[in-house]
């Protein structure tokens, strides 16, 4: 049935394919698709540099010691390599902050989607990405200078460094993270959704409650897990106003380092290339990317629902 | 209609000739087992309801479904006088395409200036010459209507034209080229009645330099401007032949009853 | 007596949902407001400390061991110096790939492990990427702690900024203007070069300033990477008397940069310290602002101008 003749006519004549074009446009393909493989060889240049440096690192340290021993001294004589102390550094100040940027990020992005007038969302949205734009040290600068001595006023006891006030600032900091992309989320859900509610006689809190956000859901947690996957990577902050001392605690009032403050510690110092020393922070940051990794994959997985929906 | 001169149609050439044309969408059948041809500077019309494949069969003419993943053509479209099989994968459709050229259904003019968009054509073929570019710009213009509407604005956006000037101007740009075939989809779908008049008139004037295939959803268009006919439906042509003859005694039951709105 | 009552029970159970609404109201612009004031008191703050630390000599100083004799001169020729490096990797990588996948990728595995790559690239920690450039860059291809290095880090950093912003601006693009151009004979390449990235060049734009903002504020990869902290020289100038009138030497040559520099005055113990670290943090603040805002008004203007 199908006719074949298509495949007869070997001779285009004038309507060859002219061989220079063609390579020339074959030409230009490869180099952009080059371009794009980069982003794949850089992750995984990524995964191999810190998975054959820790490598090195667990022939010295067993797996076993490394998740359960509750020190962390890798610099001193009597060196103990157990990441639970900068684990529970980097829970403690990522729960403080996410106890500020979640609520907060959900309330304003509720606010500028539903409630906010024009004009004070074309004002907002523009704000909040400037306060998401200012660098990182700038915000640990502020906590260790002007959130600490504040903090200090009503709990005189509080040390210098502490979990709290790094926790508090990078939670503003990552509020408009989380409040953009609520907000996106919110947005997307069809007005049809909405004026059904509203033609039943809700209130617009009930709709957003009720309607807006259960449609929204898969978004908002996606942006949920980014909030938390950036709360676990964040570096300065926590290494300025947090203290660099591993310190085993669940008291956001005490001084602990995380994860991403002893690599800040490590590097500051001169650790000599190939010592046990430079392949702790390697260890440290393969444990950071695997958390970052499984929080940003759920988030994409989430993400890619919601997008699908509508 | 009345008006139009005999066809005397052993005196017409053919510009081309579809033979048994299939094209699929991944699984689906788009287009069935279609025979027709083009008479050369003759105007021929694609008609039926929507969704019956006349854009896609139109789109067949200048590869345009090369450009999507997972379509497939079966059959020829012989282009004359080359006697070439323009679906063969020997073919470039870039060469196809600098022969055949296209106007849409909307306006698409490029956000650049007039006289950029009428030059576009003559640039990709890698035309430098100023003073030849001008005089092709010009003569496409004229062509196409616009000369003398936008000739003291031609390095103006083309985004300031109205409608219906967006579209004379996309046909001064695919004629900039001298192209054999001019392909229209429904080019005045988008447009108000004045404009689709000039649009029209356009078309009709531009039958003694050029072959041209003209899909439309509107029947008295195509009475108007065609001088061949076809009427598909469902991806199968069901009638083809003079346009008087199509609209006045169709040989099939269900031509006549489109035509005459019992349908559609 | 009954239609009373049950209007009267209506009336304030909308009442009561009204005040809901109310209170919602409320705690929106409250928490707006906890936003905005930490800024202000953020800004406020450096101004207060730093305000009085910025002279033109602040500019022109190298840093010192004398508090009030400090300046960031190396600071900010290093800072402009990396930003050079990393504009200059990272826009054609990233435009390049944003092309590929919007333009070119045919839809198969390969193309979704690129895009879910892009993806995961995006969310890597800044400080994973200091370890991949401390021992990608620094030891394994020898570049030490230059401005080479560093820069090249944070274009792999900023690289997924690109990409995402290049795809969407070239996604806004209708698919009737690419056929356009196909239908007139151009190629592929041609109505890439001569439509799609004209086109999309001011939303590209945007995201390489946004990228570029992001870079500037980075510490924690230029701090694993090793950079020195007291520079008290500048690199060698890329411009020479003789021929061939360009030098390259400054891409090998130790430096500093801003957020550095701050990082290394706040945590001096030594409060006149602290005053320098405000002021450079105030010009670095400045200048992320007018970055981002740059890129805000951009897409401002944008979004007024084309409407396809």
């Amino acid at each position: 049935m199908a006719v074949k003749s298509r495949k007869e006519s070997k001779h285009p004549g004038r309507l060859a394919f002219s061989f220079r074009r063609h390579m020339h446009e074959r030409f230009i393909e490869m180099l952009l698709f080059m371009a794009a493989l980069c982003s794949v060889l850089i992750m995984l240049a990524i995964v191999i540099m810190l998975v054959k440096e820790s490598y090195v690192f667990f022939q010295h340290v067993s797996i076993w010691d490394f998740l359960t021993d509750t020190e962390w001294t890798p610099l001193f004589d009597n060196a103990h390599y157990g990441i639970l102390p900068l684990v529970s550094g980097t829970v403690v100040s990522s729960m403080v902050a996410l106890t500020v940027a979640l609520p907060l990020g959900t309330i304003i992005a509720i606010y500028l989607s539903e409630f906010a007038p024009f004009a004070v969302r074309e004002i907002a949205k523009p704000f909040l990405e400037l306060l998401g734009g200012v660098p990182t040290i700038v915000y640990g600068y502020f906590a260790l200078l002007f959130v600490t001595p504040l903090l200090q006023v009503f709990f005189p006891e509080l040390p210098g460094f502490n979990l709290l006030s790094a926790g508090l600032v990078m939670g503003i900091m990552i509020i408009p993270y989380v409040s953009s992309m609520t907000e996106d989320a919110m947005r997307a859900v069809p007005m049809n959704l909405r004026e059904g509610s509203y033609a039943m006689g809700a209130t617009r809190f009930q709709t957003a409650i009720r309607v807006v956000m259960p449609a929204a859901f898969s978004g908002i947690a996606a942006a949920y897990i980014l909030g938390i996957s950036r709360a676990v990577g964040e570096t300065m902050v926590v290494a300025i106003a947090a203290g660099m001392q591993p310190n085993l605690t669940w008291n956001p009032a005490e001084p602990a380092a995380t994860i991403t403050a002893y690599i800040v510690q490590v590097s500051l110092g001169d650790l000599p290339h190939g010592s046990i020393g430079y392949q702790t922070i390697f260890a440290a940051g393969l444990t950071l990317l695997l958390i970052t990794l499984a929080f940003n994959i759920i988030g994409h997985i989430l993400r890619k629902r919601y997008r699908e929906i509508y | 209609m009345q008006n139009k001169p005999e066809l005397n149609l052993d005196s017409i050439q053919y510009k081309s000739e579809v033979k048994n044309l299939c094209f699929h969408y991944g699984e689906f059948n788009a287009l069935q087992n279609i025979n027709m041809v083009l008479h050369d500077k003759q105007i021929t019309a694609l008609i039926g309801p929507s969704g019956c494949g006349k854009s896609t069969f139109l789109r067949c003419f200048n590869r345009m479904h090369d450009l999507y993943p997972g379509n497939r053509y079966d059959g020829d479209i012989i282009l004359y006088p080359d006697d070439v099989n323009i679906l063969s994968e020997y073919v470039d459709p870039i060469e196809v395409r600098m022969r055949i050229s296209m106007v849409f259904q909307k306006p698409n003019p490029f956000p650049k200036s007039i006289y950029e968009n009428v030059a576009y054509g003559l640039r990709v073929r890698g035309i430098k010459k100023r003073s030849i570019i001008d005089e092709k710009v010009e003569s496409a213009l004229r062509n196409a209507a616009l000369w003398d509407e936008v000739k003291d604005r031609i390095h103006e956006l083309a985004f300031n034209l109205s409608g219906g000037q967006q579209q004379r101007l996309c046909i001064a740009r695919a004629l900039a080229t001298d192209p054999e075939i001019l392909l229209f989809d429904e080019p005045t779908s988008a447009l108000d009645p004045i404009a689709t008049a000039s649009i029209e008139e356009l078309i009709a004037d531009l039958k003694s330099k050029v072959t041209i295939l003209i899909v439309t959803h509107n029947m008295q268009q195509a009475a108007r401007v065609s001088d061949y006919t076809a009427y598909m439906y469902l991806g199968e042509l069901i009638e083809f032949g003079v346009t008087d003859t199509i609209f006045i005694k169709p040989k099939n039951k269900q031509t006549e009853d489109y035509i005459t709105g019992r349908f559609g | 007596m009954q239609p009373d009552k049950q209007l009267e029970d209506i009336r304030a159970i909308i009442a009561r949902h009204k005040r809901w609404d109310m209170m919602f109201l409320v705690a929106g612009v409250i928490s707006l407001m906890i936003a905005v004031l930490t800024f202000i008191a953020l800004f406020s703050h450096m101004l207060i400390d730093g305000m009085p630390r910025l002279s033109w000599e602040f500019f022109t100083s190298y840093p010192s061991r004398h508090p009030e004799a400090a300046g960031i001169l190396s600071a900010w020729v290093g800072t402009t110096l990396v930003m050079i490096v990393t504009a200059l990797s990272a826009v054609p990588l990233g435009i390049g790939a944003g092309v590929y996948l919007e333009e070119y990728a045919p839809k198969n595995f390969l193309t979704e492990i690129i895009e879910i790559n892009v993806t995961n690239l995006a969310g890597v920690p800044s400080i994973i990427y200091g370890l991949l450039a401390l021992g990608l860059f620094v030891y394994q291809l020898s570049l030490g702690q230059s401005i080479l290095a560093a820069g090249l880090a944070l274009a792999l950093l900023i690289l997924p900024v690109v990409i995402v912003a290049t795809r969407e601006a070239i996604r806004s693009i209708p698919v009737t203007i690419r056929e356009g151009s196909y239908a007139l004979g151009a190629t592929k390449w041609q109505t890439v070069y001569d439509h799609i990235l004209p086109y999309s060049a001011p939303g590209i734009l945007t995201g390489v300033i946004i990228g570029l903002a992001r870079a500037i504020g980075e510490t924690a990869p230029i701090i694993t990477i090793g950079a020195l902290t007291f520079i008290a020289f500048l690199p060698p100038s890329p411009v020479k008397e003789e021929f061939p009138f360009l030098s390259f030497e400054w891409l090998m040559a130790p430096f500093t940069v801003m957020p550095i520099q701050m990082f290394n005055w706040v945590s001096r113990p030594e409060e006149e310290f602290q005053f320098n670290a405000a002021a450079a943090g105030l010009v670095l603040v400045v200048m992320t602002l007018a970055m981002n805002g740059l890129a805000i008004y951009l897409r401002y203007r944008m979004r007024k101008k084309i409407k396809w």
